[in-house]
């Protein structure tokens, strides 16, 4: 089991590498770079800088060296915590980031695990009642949660609480609450708020997660070892939860992966409708002003919470499957 | 002794398709969309940018068959709108003036068009009287006085479109990587996996959001447009690649592949002419599959204001306007283009479902 963890980790070192890059290109695609757009700000409010010192502040941000200079020191940098400045808030990126990350992930995993807890059991009912009336409003349900985009869930949301209850929702804390520190009070005030996000963002998981379940258990449910067990009059409750459930709800351990880039991807969007104190608005605002240092620290951020996710789901997997990590190691 | 019926596979296909009502309805669905989308100038009574001074914010109008008297009249037609000005709240609200009627008429003059840019024409579907007294909204309109239900369907030629177009680039894509990795093998193959592990690692939204803020402001409505649909696909391909890649891995050895190899047809050869035909089918339902993502892809980018930008319209750009809930709790008919979205969706769905079971030779007609 060490053997293969180690073996993970030093996996995920080259498939960072590669991230890193694309996001450095990414963020150097945009024409200019901070200094031509801190002078062109400068030059607007009637401020003219000097060559020499255009030319310190070149310097400064390594825009004088050939670009994977610039790389080795933006990553190195990043890598040692040091994100880089944002113009757009006049503050160190590290600044801004640590509290909307942690948010962001705060609301994914709650999306995740939301999306098992009303998955799952629909899954199983489905697969045990095939074709019947539940099993095809479930499917329908879940079809029309996969086809509607995330935002138009929350819009649709706010309307129906405004017009219904009179409510109006977005942000994470109530206004008395918002620049108050921690305390029940406002723990308890921003669990009143969490769940529309998480319902928002956990319903596009919903159906894929549903059809796999059901599929799964209704592969096992066709097993003889389930009929042998019926045969010798097993409970059907205590047969059904005891061996083909648990058997087919693992694979969905590693399905973590594939869920949680559609879940931060979700973030993304639904944070900027809610007005969410996420990273979403953070980056969609970074990019528009093309604050660039803030956008691909952002983005990098998601990419290694992800691969992070990823490697957890298939530690846990090699955990509870020994079979895993045999053909692997 | 009676004679043997013989069946193509494609008509197999078409057969155990046929058994799936839910993908023929979703099919029939999909070509009233694309018809709409297609001949969009004649089907709209309006142009998407022309505004109705008279109507801004204005609610869906009724089309009634019959008047305020409870008489039935063959041609349908709508009542014209009267604009109070609330004194609590100072907002507009319209009323019915079940006085004045607009009859609507079919394939009448109106706002003159350029049919696809070529030819001049001022026919459209249906409309109310051609001089301009009377107006018909039965989408409401937005703002600016705008028609929902002609934006609506401009939008759709922008939106339906970037999904076909982008699905055609991510499969060019994933079939060539796919392929070549699983015919080569080796590095080739390994370049290619890591590739598609990187990719799928990566939240896809946000950098398709960093890819779009880089497309100059400056550039055209159509090479934004042709920029966005790059930049969706450069992450779709993936899935693709990697079936195509096992299927591939599975098929190198096979007989035929082997002869044809051995009669000594070249690599682009075998590839193309002996490996793929085998499973178009398969690559078929996949596309279908894929369109969704695209065209979920195109609107939230566009929602976001960082994909493509008013004036073009697509479903995207539209519900932008729609963004803060007061603006919602106002104009709910704003949100209609995301009815068109979710129908549009569910119905690729629907199909690829169908498709996927026609596809597959060994599914039995017995079952559904």
């Amino acid at each position: 089991m060490r053997k293969y963890v180690l073996r993970r980790l030093l996996g995920m070192i080259p498939t960072l590498a590669i991230i890193s890059i694309l996001v450095f290109t990414v963020i150097q695609l945009p024409e200019g770079d901070i200094v031509t757009s801190t002078l062109d700000r400068l030059s607007a409010t009637g401020v003219d800088l000097s060559d020499e010192r255009i030319q310190n502040l070149r310097a400064q941000y390594n825009l004088d060296q050939p670009l994977f200079v610039q790389y080795l020191a933006w990553i190195g940098n990043f890598i040692t915590g040091d994100m880089g400045f944002s113009y757009l808030y006049a503050q160190p990126v590290n600044e801004l980031v640590w509290e909307r990350l942690g948010y962001t992930l705060l609301i994914t995993v709650c999306a995740l695990l939301f999306t098992w807890l009303l998955a799952l059991p629909i899954g199983i009912y489905s697969a045990v009642r095939q074709y019947s009336i539940a099993d095809y409003g479930f499917t329908t349900i879940g079809l029309i949660g996969l086809a509607t985009p995330n935002f138009l869930i929350a819009l649709i949301l706010m309307y129906l609480g405004y017009t219904w209850f009179g409510l109006s929702f977005g942000g994470l804390f109530s206004p008395e609450f918002l620049n108050t520190p921690w305390s029940w009070a406002r723990f308890v005030d921003m669990l009143a708020h969490l769940w529309i996000p998480v319902v928002v963002i956990g319903t596009s998981g919903m159906a894929i997660t549903m059809r796999l379940m059901r599929a799964n258990l209704l592969d096992e449910l066709k097993k003889p070892y389930v009929i042998t067990a019926r045969a010798k009059g097993v409970p059907p409750l205590k047969l059904l939860l005891k061996y083909p459930v648990r058997i087919a709800i693992n694979p969905f351990i590693s399905t973590i992966g594939l869920l949680l880039p559609a879940l931060l991807s979700g973030e993304a969007i639904v944070g900027v409708v809610l007005n969410l104190p996420t990273t979403g608005p953070l980056l969609v605002q970074s990019l528009i002003t093309q604050d660039m240092y803030l956008a691909g620290s952002l983005i990098m951020l998601l990419s290694v919470l992800t691969v992070v996710g990823m490697l957890l789901s298939d530690l846990l997997l090699a955990w509870v499957d020994p079979r895993v990590r045999y053909e692997r190691a | 002794m009676s004679e043997l019926r013989e069946l193509s596979p494609g008509r197999l296909a078409w057969l155990r398709f046929r058994r799936h009502r839910l993908a023929m309805i979703a099919a029939g669905v999909l070509v009233v969309l694309y018809l709409l989308a297609m001949f969009c100038e004649f089907m709209s009574p309006y142009t998407p940018q022309q505004r109705n001074a008279r109507a801004i914010n204005a609610p869906p109008m009724d089309i009634r068959f019959f008047d305020a008297e409870g008489q039935f009249h063959l041609r349908p037609f709508v009542y014209d709108l009267e604009l109070t000005i609330n004194p609590d709240t100072w907002m507009r609200e319209y009323e019915e003036n079940t006085s004045i009627a607009y009859p609507i008429r079919f394939f009448a003059r109106g706002e003159p068009y350029e049919f696809w840019g070529l030819f001049e024409a001022d026919r459209h579907l249906f409309s109310v009287d051609p001089d301009g007294s009377g107006y018909i909204h039965w989408f409401g309109t937005d703002s600016l006085g705008r028609d929902m239900y002609s934006r609506v369907l401009y939008g759709a030629r922008v939106s339906l479109s970037i999904g076909v177009v982008g699905v055609g680039l991510t499969l060019f894509l994933g079939v060539l990587l796919g392929g070549f990795a699983g015919y080569l093998g080796g590095m080739f193959d390994s370049a290619v996996q890591r590739m598609t592990e990187v990719l799928q690692s990566i939240p896809t939204l946000p950098l398709w959001m960093a890819l779009s803020a880089a497309l100059p402001a400056a550039w055209s409505p159509i090479t934004t447009y042709f920029g966005v649909t790059i930049i969706l696909s450069l992450f779709g391909w993936t899935t693709l690649a990697r079936q195509v890649r096992g299927r591939f891995l599975a098929m190198r050895e096979e007989d035929f592949v082997i002869a044809a190899r051995l009669i000594g047809a070249n690599d682009t050869r075998v590839i193309f002419r002996h490996m793929l035909p085998s499973f178009t089918s398969h690559i078929i339902t996949t596309a279908t599959l894929a369109v969704p993502a695209m065209i979920l892809g195109e609107t939230a980018l566009s929602f976001l204001g960082i994909g493509l930008r008013a004036p073009v319209v697509s479903w995207g750009v539209l519900l932008q306007q729609a963004q803060n809930y007061q603006v919602i709790v106002m104009t709910p008919w704003l949100l209609l283009p995301g009815a068109f979205i979710v129908i549009t969706v569910i119905a690729f769905n629907l199909l690829g479902d169908g498709l996927r079971d026609a596809a597959d030779p060994y599914s039995s007609l017995r079952e559904q």
